[in-house]
């Protein structure tokens, strides 16, 4: 039954996002830390106002925020909450919600990591799958070794070398941020085209660090499949080199690939989120690192669990893809 | 009477040096790796001999000094600043030998302390299968997808920053790093379990303490020695990450810790290229020394893809 197949996979993406949930639930509550102590006694440090009063506005907004109730009716309360999606508020900019900020920065994160995932992706399927297959010239498949090079290295590493050889040697690319300083966002072409310059450097550092991983999982598929006697035979009967190519090969590695693809999600949004941190851009990373570095802890338990939550439903929905890949699969 | 003599001489045992070299120049992988991890250990305990450790901390020599490799003759040279300085004044050769040093242990800790729990469970687990099994292979199921940088962050941003020192950081990535290796120890003693020559122990009286220890754990141990490279590779990469987004022990020139530093003062901005630039080519190498020595144990574990000569 394919119904109760999809519904197995539910309550599964359930359970994750409930211990997901759980766990940014009760970490913080094992430590002493108490946010808005935090928040208000820098307040008063800084001089904005007595700290005589301290403990009384902690405790008032303690009570704002439910924190003086018992614990197990704090943790129903926040389930509840996390799943109509309300993440609360933040706490350094008070009236916006978690949500907003999430929101306003969510397309430019999804921008960067859904170009560069893709466009990796299909560059190191195809550059493992030449460089596997016996008859492409030998020039195309040298071109995959540099690539698999830079494989265990992070894209953070990488985008400090690009940084400093592209942006601060040689003055090609800009030094970060998402558009140039003095350019007021509008929906014009131009500031389209000064993001996409402003993009390049992130995704590229991206890229790199990925596209060695497609490569040698692909080629290694590629020589796995280059045995196997279908293929064979479909040289035999005399097919074209570039049907066999693509009929034979890459149709019968897609789906590994694309599980690959789902593994990989949490590290291509973790990579995502420090490479943005280092370029300042607008996106979920950088307000993350800024939320660390200002201790708004709501935001950053928010975020974590966006993100987390993001990543267990799309592994969720590639695994529904798997029919349409590969009509084998019936899901029964 | 004459005595029989064979007309074979008797094989000539290679020496076991020669042995291990002659592997290393098959296994290239693992020879490279080695190197790279030989040549840190060389920098990192010359550091330890030559520098002074307090100039790895803030306001100890003059701030924002380009280095002074290139620099002959001037007078940061010789030995006075060789890599810099940043812009809290601190000494980038001091900083960076500190830094590398820390790194190391924290790798080595969390390395340590991940692949024993990973062998203890998977081991448990699989040997005796059952309840104990079913929970430990549905909490690592529910873990997977998790992104465990995002827990990581949750956990060392519910701690007080001045609290946190590279055993905390251990710690924190340890907490979420057993899964890897107890699935991959339990799948090897499911499969090994069922082999003959535990059979045949087994029907020999041996207890299971004496098939444990005797018979599996043997042939476990090129699986767990990978294992320990990949957590070592695990520890450095995450508290590299938790570093860089600024929850690292903010007093402890960590390699993370100098590109978070370098990156909220705008270094590339200002023309400090080289605070950023050697603690990324020492985390390159770092990184890249594991994977290689990763590589190269897989071979060894896994006689297939061994080379013969």
């Amino acid at each position: 039954m394919r119904i109760r197949l999809i519904l197995r996979r539910l309550s599964f993406l359930i359970m994750v996002i409930w211990a997901a949930s759980t766990i940014t639930f009760f970490i913080p509550r094992m430590s002493d830390r108490n946010p808005i102590r935090e928040r208000f006694a820098e307040l008063a440090r800084t001089g904005g106002f007595s700290a005589g009063d301290l403990e009384k506005v902690v405790a008032s907004y303690n009570k704002k925020f439910g924190l003086d109730k018992p614990l197990l009716e704090q943790y129903t309360d926040y389930i509840g909450s996390v799943a109509t999606l309300d993440l609360g508020v933040s706490l350094n900019r008070f009236p916006k919600t978690v949500m907003e900020i999430i929101t306003d920065s969510l397309p430019w994160t999804i921008a960067l990591l859904f170009v560069s995932s893709i466009l990796s992706f299909i560059l190191g399927n195809l550059l493992g799958a030449v460089a596997a297959w016996p008859k492409s010239p030998s020039w195309l498949r040298s071109i995959a070794t540099p690539f698999v090079l830079f494989m265990g290295i992070p894209p953070v590493l990488l985008a400090i070398f690009l940084l400093f050889l592209l942006a601060f040697k040689l003055k090609l690319f800009p030094l970060g941020q998402a558009y140039s300083t003095g350019i007021a966002p509008d929906w014009s072409f131009s500031f389209f085209l000064d993001v996409c310059w402003h993009q390049i450097l992130p995704a590229v550092s991206l890229i790199l660090g990925s596209v060695g991983g497609w490569v040698l999982s692909m080629r290694g598929m590629g020589v796995t499949i280059q045995g196997e006697d279908y293929v064979n035979f479909a040289e035999h009967k005399g097919l074209q080199g570039g049907t066999i190519f693509r009929d034979y090969y890459l149709r019968n590695a897609l789906l590994p690939q694309v599980t690959g693809f789902a593994l990989a999600l949490g590290s291509i949004i973790t990579s995502g989120a420090v490479v943005e941190g280092l370029y300042a851009l607008p996106g979920l990373g950088s307000k993350l690192s800024q939320a660390i570095q200002s201790n708004d802890f709501l935001v950053i338990y928010g975020i974590v669990l966006f993100i987390t939550m993001s990543v267990a439903t799309l592994m969720v929905l590639v695994e529904f893809l798997y029919p349409l890949l590969d009509p084998r699969i019936k899901q029964d | 009477m004459t005595t029989l003599t064979s007309p074979y001489a008797p094989p000539i045992q290679p020496s076991r040096w020669k042995l291990i070299r002659g592997y290393l120049r098959r296994n290239k992988s693992l020879l490279v790796g080695l190197l790279i991890l030989l040549f840190l250990i060389l920098f990192t305990l010359t550091g330890l001999y030559i520098v002074d450790p307090k100039h790895a901390f803030p306001l100890s020599v003059r701030s924002k000094q380009p280095p002074g490799i290139l620099d002959f003759g001037m007078e940061n040279w010789p030995g006075k600043l060789p890599l810099g300085s940043d812009f809290f004044g601190r000494d980038m050769y001091a900083a960076m030998v500190r830094g590398l040093w820390q790194t190391a242990l924290i790798g080595v800790l969390a390395g340590a302390a991940g692949t024993l729990i990973g062998v203890i469970l998977g081991f448990t687990s699989a040997y005796f299968g059952g309840l104990f099994d079913t929970i430990v292979k549905g909490i690592c199921q529910i873990l997977t997808p998790i992104p465990v940088f995002m827990i990581q962050i949750i956990i060392a941003s519910s701690l007080d920053k001045r609290d946190v020192t590279i055993y905390t950081m251990a710690g924190i990535v340890v907490m979420l790093a057993w899964m890897g290796p107890t699935l991959v120890i339990r799948s090897q003693v499911l499969s090994m379990k069922e082999r003959q020559f535990v059979s045949v122990a087994k029907l020999s009286g041996v207890g299971n303490a004496g098939i444990i220890f005797g018979e599996i754990m043997p042939n476990l141990l090129p699986f767990i020695a990978a294992a320990f490279v990949s957590q070592v590779f695990n520890g450095v990469f995450s508290s590299f990450y938790l570093a860089i987004v600024g929850l690292g022990p903010l007093r402890e020139p960590l390699l993370g810790n100098l590109i978070w530093g370098a990156q909220s003062q705008g270094a590339f901005f200002n023309g400090w290229w080289w605070w950023p630039i050697w603690p990324a080519l020492a985390m390159v190498l770092i990184l890249s020394s594991l994977a290689l020595i990763n590589m190269g144990m897989d071979e060894l574990a896994n006689p297939r893809i061994r080379k013969t000569e």
